[in-house]
């Protein structure tokens, strides 16, 4: 029989239904794990077991998710545990209040369990901006896990967490996803609420489930989606549970190929992946269309002059006077505020917070942010306009499987590049997923490559049941990396 | 054209083309005051800093000119892509944080009060 920490979020609901297993022995299980591979991946930067077993004590099991541990991406406050979104100028800041997705997860009976490491504010595509590690791809530790939700994917690719949280600003939860072979959902944006969620682009971030299968991310979505007063973006819509939906096939459903998604520049193996992929949707059932998302050569620039913009502005709450780091060197206020910022904030964040003042700068504001927030229209038409056509599409999630540590560190256009496929659902505000399908050779190494699947705004059960069809025909999920 | 690199639009090939011409400069078509907006944003750099981020945003930006290719006149601008707007609550009295609570992370506090550096002369 399979050891705890190897089973699925479903398999250990159905063991703790039977009473096969208790919340505690899953708690231990997850630690000795954690203690074997952990100082090789170092993706959590804190890690309570003890405190979890308290909690674990008074869990209903009854609950849809009653007695699973879920590992907590640092940007997301967790009542009484650190949330330092991997930076220094937050270092010995507690959380004083539950997110309002931790305190959906809390009443769906699961239990938070340690935060994971990511870039620093969710500003990167490798987890190497974090001030505190460097975290490494469970199927090869010279490489990258991909960011910035890389702690969470690391921890749930090498069986260190039965699940994880993350959050998506550009794809950052469906490249790392990608990137160490697990299954990453970005809901609609406005589906989860962001109360709680440490903001770096208000427009564009969102909260979602990172798992091993499809049917527990399933299961987590509908934990934590649905409308929240305290989030003003938040939607107000039902949210249809996606767990009837998903055995019920894709037979008859359109899937739309976007060809700016297939272009030079793509690595083999990963393209190869991908069109294996969209052949076994197609033996499915599904119909295979061909269709245009004309402006995707324009949705890296028009990100990265709004999402700038917008944390710019977000992360002037960090002046030294409320929470976190404050310098002591400083005579002035105006020059308290300029050194606690410098010493707080790591070289891409305070990268960004230039790019996005110049942005929104006198003389500029109309070039660049005004420019990007109307072609960011243009790129959301061009989705609806496909959603028309077909219910689901399908393309790479990422041009390229992990690539080594330290490789694109000095070269940020390169970094940010690693997000073409992803970025362009944030601008529109539609939903997508990332599972595995397959893998590609690199340099001797075997790496797990994502499929993408976008759908419409609100139709994250259409994307969770052609994930499950595909998922259960393949069985890619099956695979663990070898630690 | 390195391995994993993209292509893009077409000035993205461009600036492939000068990045990696003999003597490696980026041609600068944006400049940008990086040593201003630093104190725009209240952020103190180092000279090193401010030199590296010069010529990195400037390539930054000399990517994001791509977007002038685009018409974009009689397109409305999309702020966010929540079909939702001016959104209230009552305007009633809800608890809400103890001093206790709101100062816990506080770096410098006294007499249930944030301390700040001197203001004023």
């Amino acid at each position: 029989m399979s050891q705890l920490h190897e089973l699925s979020l479903t398999e250990l609901r159905g063991l703790l239904t039977a009473k096969k297993t208790s919340p505690t022995e899953i708690i231990d299980a997850i630690a000795s794990r954690v203690d074997a591979v952990d100082p090789s991946i170092r993706a959590y930067v804190y890690f309570d077991p003890a405190s979890a077993k308290k909690q674990a004590a008074k869990v209903d099991l009854s609950l849809p998710l009653g007695g699973i541990p879920v590992a907590i991406k640092d940007v997301i406050n967790v009542k009484g545990d650190q949330c330092c979104c991997a930076s220094k100028i937050l270092d010995g800041y507690t959380a004083p209040y539950d997110a309002t997705s931790i305190r959906a997860l809390r009443s769906a009976g699961a239990i938070p369990l340690g935060r994971t490491n990511m870039d620093e504010f969710a500003m990167g595509s490798s987890t190497e901006n974090s001030a505190f590690q460097i975290t490494r791809n469970p199927w090869d530790t010279t490489r990258i896990p991909g960011g910035s939700s890389g702690g969470s994917a690391a921890v749930v690719a090498a069986r260190e967490a039965v699940a994880a949280l993350g959050s998506d600003t550009g794809g950052s939860i469906r490249q790392p996803a990608a990137l160490c072979g697990i299954v990453g959902l970005k809901p609609t944006y406005g589906r989860v609420s962001r109360y709680g969620l440490v903001a770096f682009a208000s427009s564009l971030d969102q909260i979602g489930p990172m798992t091993r299968t499809v049917e527990d991310a399933a299961l987590i979505f509908k934990a934590i989606a649905g409308h929240d007063e305290a989030d003003s973006t938040s939607l107000n819509t039902p949210v249809e549970d996606p767990l009837p939906l998903l055995r019920t096939g894709i037979n008859g459903l359109r899937v739309g190929l976007p060809k700016e998604y297939f272009i030079k520049g793509i690595e083999p193996g990963v393209e190869k992946a991908v069109r294996d992929a969209i052949k076994q949707l197609e033996s499915l059932g599904a119909e295979i269309h061909e269709i245009s998302l004309p402006h995707t050569e324009f949705a890296v620039a028009t990100y990265y002059i709004i999402a700038t913009a917008e944390a710019s502005a977000n992360l002037a709450r960090f002046d030294g006077v409320r929470y976190g780091h404050r310098t002591n060197q400083a005579d002035s206020l105006i020059e308290m505020y300029g050194r606690t910022r410098e010493e707080g904030f790591g070289p891409e964040v305070k990268r960004r917070i230039i790019l996005g003042t110049y942005v929104l700068s006198s003389g500029y504001y109309d070039a660049y942010y005004l420019r990007a927030q109307k072609v960011r229209t243009l790129i959301r038409r061009d989705f609806i306009k496909a959603f028309e056509e077909v219910d689901v599409i399908a393309c790479p999630t990422t041009p390229g499987t992990a690539f080594k540590l330290g490789e694109k560190t000095n070269d940020p256009l390169q970094m940010y590049l690693a997000d073409i496929f992803t970025i362009a659902a944030n601008l529109a505000g539609i939903c997508g997923l990332s599972l595995p399908c397959g893998f590609s050779e690199d340099s001797g190494s075997r790496l797990p490559v994502g499929l993408q699947l976008l759908g419409a705004p609100l139709d994250e059960a259409m994307l969770l049941r052609t994930a499950y069809a595909y998922e259960q025909a393949t069985g890619w999920h099956k695979e663990t990396p070898a630690l | 054209m390195e391995t994993g690199a993209v292509t893009l639009a077409q000035p993205a090939r461009k600036f492939w083309i000068l990045r990696n011409s003999p003597n490696n400069r980026p041609m600068l078509d944006s400049t940008i005051n990086v040593r201003h907006l630093a104190h725009l944003a209240r952020l103190n750099l180092t000279e090193e800093e401010t030199v590296a981020f010069e010529s990195q945003l400037g390539q930054v930006l000399n990517y994001v000119k791509t977007l002038e290719l685009l018409d974009v006149s009689g397109v409305e601008p999309t702020a966010h892509a929540a079909p939702v707007f001016n959104v209230f609550r009552e305007d009633e009295i809800r608890e809400s944080f103890s001093e206790s609570e709101a100062l816990a992370n506080a770096p410098r506090k006294a007499n249930d009060l944030f301390i700040v550096t001197k203001v004023v002369e």
